[in-house]
């Protein structure tokens, strides 16, 4: 570095000139004798193995095009796959919001200088509380299985109980997740579900319910995207065993589905991705906790909780931290679980989201999208072989398709399909042996009756030969 | 050419809409967008499949959201948004601990580029050849930096990761039969909360080492504290206060002649980048935050990553699944069967991993090794200009220079005028900058925490450095500015009776208008 250079862009004081006026404030001759807090024997002085620096932004952003140019999406293909990450419309204005260079480059700021990020925050809990029906909604966490889970751990500590049931027919990566989260402190059990409607087994939660059980926990939709018509009773069994409700919530469904408050949930959870934001290869995901406005139940949330405040100025609103010191910031160890870098631009696409959204829209993009799947479903169960689910029950978005009869396994159909340029719904044939070869197919708004007719076309070439494709 | 001026903006004064809570700008009837409908052969088909479903599992009156127009959600949020103080807008340094460093615009474009928005995370692995190719090489890069043999990118972030530490401790010690006896973690008091929280949630009983009277964590105390019963170790270094532990490899041979492991919380490397590595000092683990040293911005707290690094014999531990490379083709690999499970849904931030690849590319191992000189020289440069100041105190390791932050203290300037941190970070807004006190406990009494990164030049550094300059000028001799504090910011001094008393926080809009309605 000997040498006098000129400046990276990216780093304004490598410039050496700079460098030698800045050395000279600080009493130095050379940046080395900065790290002499380090021993020698832990100084890496080896050779990194790393490329080249592309130092133009021209060639970075063609090198960067190039890895990308490996990827085929779901605008690229027709996509059926869910199981929760899914494909929704995001409106240009989410876009907008999320790209906002205040918003992007944000962080920790106080109420003041970042008055604007509390205040999205605090309306983003706001609206997701009117569509939750509930009074208290967090400051995103990393996703639904972080959410659950912290909905266990609270549960345990407001019944001082340590035992879970968690419904069987929930996105298995959520229960790996719940497992981990829960361990040691409390021991998670599954309640099975009834094999004709695919919902929870009520008989068998039943059996299981004991004193020791601080919660039950399903998920509604659940993972087969059924939706649970026995809210109301496992409310009634749970509380009348002093255990809490907690449900998991797909709540783009929220505008045609009962918010689980209105059948007894004690903490709702859930992931935002559905509204207003991209699926990212899955990093689109982010968490909600939400309950009603009990000491008892706020005192125990680890997140943030904004809460709106006035100023010393009659009329201003300013935010702050509801009952910071509950949080690991505040009491580290001794704080509820705990709390760091999460999801929180998330929070304020999905506010921006149900902002454009209103009411009205909520409810007609669950119509949408409960029409479209209906027919998807019905056109695809029309295909000899093909069975939908066969639970005697509603679904919204998702629903199961097997492919028992067909002698296919679900892996050999759904190469077949990305070979015609389709992904075939999430084969679940490993995660639930006990339903043969299915898959979970996805349809919701953004697909159209003509790509369900391509879809059943080549089903139906795979399944039946080439001459079986029927014509539209 | 350029005119003498001074660096301090004193005309300053942030954006002040008043903007109103988005439901007071509802007008019934407005709307913002229109939903895509079915098709008429689908209603044809199909009818209204949710008047099927049983009453009970029905929405009977509509969400109370707001009705707005367009452009009026837009111009709400956009308020909000100048009501923001990002760090492409200000001198964001006075955010310690969070290495806030510039997010090149470019790796927007590739992040939020369709290639990667519009992907499914279940799509068959030949259709996303692209992604897992940048986050192997990402993890090929983040090896090279730590001397670590294997990442997993699923933690949303450092404290996630600090959990997928202490996740793997409880499975290693449970892969020894140890896991019963094994219940103890030890971290420092100036490594980062969530370290000690974490290990709590993993029911561990946390042991926190204090500091020695130089500010280095006591090596004594930490012999006293070692026993059967540690399951690990798990540090930030260099530590909250810019003190690197010398003897880390000291640290880390004492937990491992007890059997227990090290995790280094690397979420700020940015002042140690190619200078000294995680394997050299003896960890089995450490994790870096791809939001806060490699450049992925914080979006006003995440999404990020924490990408969580193991030695070759832990790899078994990790959560799944994790990027393969046969050679020609990139792919999970699930097959990990003493896996932690899941941290995680899917494999974590990825827009962020995009972001710290295209970072490394742009810079290479030189542009790394400067990047960390360069943040080491401007925290000590700002260390030397601010040792000037009246009224603070520079506590610990006197003589040594810092790393890439400096904790500082104003307990001269609050014992001599009562002007305390808190006032000042009220204070520093007026001059269109952030500053943050420090995290909890206040060891260090009064506390700020400067991270100038090497994102800075040299005039803006000074242009902070006046501003404290001034701040300090005032509490000995107009404190009444500083206690009546912000006075050109968003909002003015908040009540904050609002927020611990239950008949009164408001977390919700519906739930203030149930407490405050008149």
């Amino acid at each position: 570095m000997g040498e006098r250079r000129r400046a990276h862009p990216y780093i304004p004081n490598s410039q050496t000139q700079v460098q030698e006026e800045m050395m000279r404030e600080v009493g130095i001759t050379d940046t080395e004798e900065l790290f002499s807090g380090i021993p020698e024997d832990l100084r890496y002085k080896g050779k990194m193995d790393l490329p080249r620096a592309i130092l133009s932004e021209e060639g970075l952003s063609r090198h960067m095009e190039d890895l990308l140019s490996g990827n085929k999406t779901t605008k690229e293909c027709l996509s059926f796959l869910g199981a929760g990450c899914y494909q929704h419309y995001v409106p240009a204005i989410c876009d907008e919001v999320a790209s906002r260079s205040e918003f992007l480059t944000s962080y920790a700021g106080e109420p003041y200088e970042d008055h604007g990020r509390f205040q999205a925050l605090f309306e983003y809990q706001s609206m997701m509380a009117e569509l939750l029906d509930m009074d208290v909604v967090n400051v995103p966490t990393y996703d639904w299985c972080q959410a659950a889970a912290t909905a266990v751990r609270m549960a345990g500590r407001i019944t001082q109980r340590n035992a879970i049931l968690v419904a069987g027919n929930i996105n298995p990566q959520r229960l790996l997740a719940i497992k981990n989260y829960a361990d040691p402190a409390m021991t998670v059990e599954k309640v099975g579900y009834d094999a004709n409607t695919g919902c929870v087994d009520v008989s068998d939660l039943v059996a299981k319910l004991t004193r020791n059980v601080a919660a039950v926990y399903f998920e509604n939709p659940n993972y087969f995207g059924l939706i649970e018509t026995m809210g109301q009773k496992i409310a009634e069994i749970a509380h009348e065993n002093g255990s809490l409700m907690l449900v998991g919530v797909d709540p783009i469904t929220l505008g045609v589905l009962a918010p689980p408050s209105h059948y007894g949930a004690d903490i709702v959870v859930g992931d935002i991705q559905t509204l207003g934001i991209h699926m990212n290869y899955g990093g689109g995901v982010a968490g909600f906790v939400a309950s009603h406005d009990k000491e008892e139940f706020v005192a125990e949330y680890p997140s943030r909780l904004f809460g709106i405040a006035q100023t010393e100025v009659e009329g201003e609103w300013g935010f702050g931290d509801v009952l910071y010191d509950r949080t690991s910031f505040a009491k580290r160890e001794m704080g509820k679980e705990f709390v760091g870098t999460a999801a929180a631009l998330w929070g304020i696409t999905a506010g921006v989201y149900l902002a454009l959204m209103g009411p009205l829209g909520m409810i007609e993009v669950g119509e949408t999208i409960m029409r479209n799947s209906a027919y998807a479903a019905k056109k695809i169960g029309g295909i000899e072989g093909i069975q939908i689910h066969g639970f005697q029950s509603h679904f919204f978005k998702e629903f199961a398709v097997n492919f028992d009869k067909t002698g296919l396994t679900v892996e050999k159909v759904n190469r077949e399909l990305l070979s015609r340029g389709i992904f075939g719904g999430k084969d679940i044939s490993q995660e639930f042996p006990e339903l043969g070869q299915t898959a979970i197919y996805c349809v919701t708004e953004v697909h159209r009756r003509n790509d369900v007719l391509l879809l059943c076309d080549a089903l139906e070439e795979i399944v039946h030969g080439a001459e079986g494709g029927r014509s539209r | 050419m350029k005119r003498e001026r001074p660096l301090l903006r004193r005309g300053f004064h942030q954006a002040k809409w008043d903007e109103p809570i988005i439901f007071e700008l509802s007008i019934p009837g407005q709307r913002a967008i229109c939903v895509q409908e079915a098709e008429d052969d689908v209603i044809d088909e199909v009818g209204n499949p949710w008047e099927n479903l049983p009453e009970v599992v029905r929405r009977k009156s509509p969400p109370t959201l707001p009705e707005l127009s367009q452009a009026q959600v837009l111009r709400h949020y956009l308020h909000l948004s100048q009501e923001t103080l990002g760090a492409d807008v200000n001198i964001e340094i006075g955010q310690g601990t969070c290495t806030m460093k510039y997010s090149p615009k470019v790796n927007e474009r590739f992040a939020s580029s369709s290639k990667i928005e519009d992907l499914h995370p279940n799509q068959p692995s030949e259709t996303v050849q692209g992604v897992l190719e940048i986050m192997y090489k990402t993890d090929l890069f983040l090896r090279e930096l730590s001397g670590l043999d294997r990442f997993s990118f699923q933690p949303g972030g450092g404290s996630q990761a600090a959990l997928g530490m202490a996740s793997i401790m409880r499975a290693y010690q449970k892969s020894r039969n140890e896991e019963q006896d094994r219940d103890e973690i030890i971290t420092t008091i100036f490594s980062h909360p969530s370290n000690a929280a974490a290990s709590a949630v993993k029911g561990f009983r946390v042991v926190t080492i204090y500091p020695d009277e130089n500010g280095y964590p006591d090596l004594e105390a930490l012999k006293n504290a070692v026993s059967q019963r540690t399951a690990g170790l798990i540090v930030t270094n260099p530590e909250d206060t810019g003190v690197f532990n010398p003897r880390i490899r000291e640290f880390t041979q004492i937990v491992h002649e007890v059997g227990g492991l090290c995790g280094y919380d690397q979420a700020n490397a940015n002042g140690i980048l190619g200078i000294t590595r995680a394997k050299e000092a003896g960890f089995d683990m450490c994790f870096f935050n791809l939001h806060k040293t490699f450049s992925s911005p914080h979006g006003c707290g995440g999404p990020g990553s924490g990408a969580l690094g193991v030695r070759k014999d832990l790899e078994r531990f990790l959560p799944v699944p994790i990027v393969d490379f046969d050679g020609k083709k990139y792919s999970l690999n699930y097959d990990l069967p003493d896996s932690i499970g899941k941290i995680k849904m899917f494999y974590g931030g990825i827009p962020a991993v995009v972001r710290a690849y295209a970072w490394m590319m742009s810079l290479g191992e030189d542009g790394l090794r400067e990047v960390a000189k360069v943040a080491v020289l401007n925290s000590n440069y700002l260390l030397s200009r601010i040792k000037k100041i009246k009224g603070v105190h520079i506590p610990y390791a006197p003589g040594e220079h810092r790393f890439e932050q400096v904790r500082y203290s104003w307990a001269p300037l609050t014992e001599e005028t009562t002007i305390t941190t808190e006032d000042v970070q009220r204070r520093m807004c007026d001059f269109g900058l952030h500053y943050w006190t420090s995290h909890h406990p206040w060891i260090v009494p009064e506390p700020f925490t400067l991270e100038p990164t090497e994102s800075w030049s040299k005039e803006e550094l000074d242009e902070y450095v006046e501003a404290l300059e001034e701040v300090s000028r005032e509490a000995y001799e107009c404190p009444e500015v500083l206690r009546n504090a912000p006075h050109r910011s968003v909002v003015h001094k908040i009540s904050q009776d609002w927020f611990d008393d239950p008949s009164k926080w408001a977390i919700t809009w519906r739930s203030y208008l149930k407490k405050h309605s008149v």
